[in-house]
């Protein structure tokens, strides 16, 4: 993403469908329509300002066409790259690319999940891997959690400290009103629970929720127009390092490392300069990896990092202020949501959860089992 | 790829049914690749060869899988001292007690029927 300039597109409109568990018979293209209405509403544009459109979900093999479809609209520039959760992250490179280039000038990005009300099985097909599937690995909380073990192996990590990422999202979740979750959680809590698979209970890993939304993205001097304080895309950077985990180099160290550096370069900035950390927590070591891999802490550091609360809304390094996918919303692809909390924080509209002087917020997505790793970093009118 | 050549996957499978784990080496690269394709990622080269572990390697993860069925059971990721990694488990032994760095050899699981034969562990010690 070296030819993007920083600053030269912004997210303008966020919003997210209805969460949680939604209506009976809501459709995944339903959701995403209604993210778009209320993402416009947000930044006061219209559907026919509309000229590109992106969308991902597992529940819809051509979505973008049914979106399409679905708005009345045939835009000039549609792009549905599916990576799994960190699709939308790299759909705001590729939006940005297309508004730099003159492909468009206002893009929609949509999402929409409705993995609760029809179950998880029926969201998305099974594949079958002739050099996995025979040892029915708990797909994808088996790779996780082998992620987890050798983490725990090399660097000391504990139970506990996995927990303590658990903990602290679900302290973020109980001051977002729309959260799913609405109880406080302890680190026993979380080490009682039902063991999934090994190292994780059920606690150790995301909700399984209804959700969508979208985000609105266009040029940096059209944004500048609009109802909202644009938050800025300083910088993207995306890695793919592997599909199946028995493919993954390293399980300690993941694809942000490089789509981390190639964020931080085009942004001009560095670990140091985040103010907000928006992290895909599909499971508590994610937070634990991309807190490494990203430099806010070093390598095998992330246990000990997170632990004591720092992380938490008391803490003194703000992560997934939402409440993550481990406790406000996860409909199986999150990604998106880590661009709407971002873009809320950066303009302060976060209420109880709201960081202080919250300049630069990154959303770094992850997709598959740590195969596609891609970070945002955006940042408020002071940073441009 | 000419008609009637072997697929890759068919291939590691006959070896498994020999009793052999099988997995291919790029000469070019002077390392194996693992799982079996028709091009060497390190190099885009089709020149590939097949070669036989010796069927020894170390635990490099492990998990425990609780179903909501049934009893917990192993998934493990195995470096061959070949120097490529795959999926499998541990056999023999209480799956919580498979442990990273453990030495492990490879044999056959045959699960009859319409399955395919696949590569299991057993801890070194177990023969």
């Amino acid at each position: 993403m070296d030819g993007l300039k920083r600053g030269s597109a912004a997210i303008v409109g966020v919003a997210e469908s209805d969460l949680g568990q939604v209506a009976d018979g809501m459709s995944v293209i339903d959701l995403m329509a209604q993210g778009i209405q209320r993402a416009l509403d947000d930044c006061g544009l219209t559907l026919k300002d509309v000229d590109g459109v992106f969308s991902a979900t597992t529940q819809s093999r051509l979505s973008v066409l049914a979106l399409c479809e679905y708005l009345g609209i045939d835009p000039p520039f549609i792009g549905s790259t599916i990576v799994g959760g960190s699709s939308f992250e790299y759909h705001v490179a590729h939006a940005m690319s297309a508004v730099e280039q003159g492909l468009c000038k206002v893009a929609v990005i949509a999402y929409g999940s409705t993995q609760r009300s029809i179950g998880r099985k029926q969201a998305s097909v099974r594949e079958i891997n002739p050099y996995e599937s025979p040892y029915n690995p708990f797909m994808p909380s088996s790779a996780y959690a082998m992620a987890a073990a050798r983490h725990m192996h090399q660097y000391g990590t504990t139970r506990e400290q996995l927990a303590a990422v658990a903990v602290a999202a679900r302290e973020w979740a109980l001051l977002n009103p729309v959260a799913w979750e609405k109880k406080p959680l302890t680190i026993q809590d979380v080490l009682s629970a039902r063991m999934v698979s090994y190292p994780f209970t059920v606690r150790d890993i995301c909700l399984v929720t209804d959700g969508g939304g979208a985000v609105i993205v266009t040029s940096a001097d059209r944004a500048r127009a609009l109802k909202k304080k644009p938050a800025y895309v300083l910088g993207c950077g995306q890695s793919t390092t592997h599909s199946a985990i028995s493919s993954m180099p390293d399980l300690t160290v993941t694809g942000a490392v490089a789509s981390g550096k190639a964020a931080y370069k085009k942004a001009k900035l560095g670990p140091a300069d985040v103010d907000a950390w928006e992290l895909y927590d599909a499971f508590t070591i994610n937070t634990l990896l991309f807190l490494e891999d990203l430099g806010a802490c070093k390598k095998g550091e992330g246990g000990a990092f997170v632990s004591a609360g720092r992380i938490g809304p008391k803490g003194s390094v703000p992560v997934n202020t939402n409440g993550g996918g481990l406790s406000y919303c996860h409909p199986g692809m999150y990604g998106l949501f880590l661009l709407i909390e971002a873009v809320r924080q950066l303009r302060g509209e976060c209420g109880a959860r709201q960081v202080g002087d919250c300049e630069v917020a990154v959303a770094h997505g992850n997709g598959g089992v740590l195969s596609s790793q891609a970070t945002v970093i955006l940042g408020n009118s002071a940073t441009v | 790829m000419p008609a009637g050549e072997q697929s890759p996957l068919n291939t590691y499978l006959a070896h498994l049914e020999k009793g052999e784990l099988g997995y291919q080496f790029s000469p070019e690269a002077g390392r194996p690749v693992f799982y079996p394709r028709v091009l060497c990622p390190f190099t885009g080269s089709g020149k590939l060869e097949w070669r036989v572990s010796k069927g020894l390697g170390t635990v490099y993860s492990t998990t425990v899988v609780h179903p909501a069925k049934g009893d917990p059971y192993n998934v493990a990721l195995i470096d061959c001292d070949e120097g490529f990694r795959l999926m499998s488990r541990v056999e023999d032994i209480d799956p919580m007690q498979v442990k990273i760095g453990q030495r492990v050899r490879f044999r056959v699981h045959r699960p009859g029927g319409e399955e395919p034969p696949c590569p299991v562990f057993v801890p070194v010690e177990a023969k």
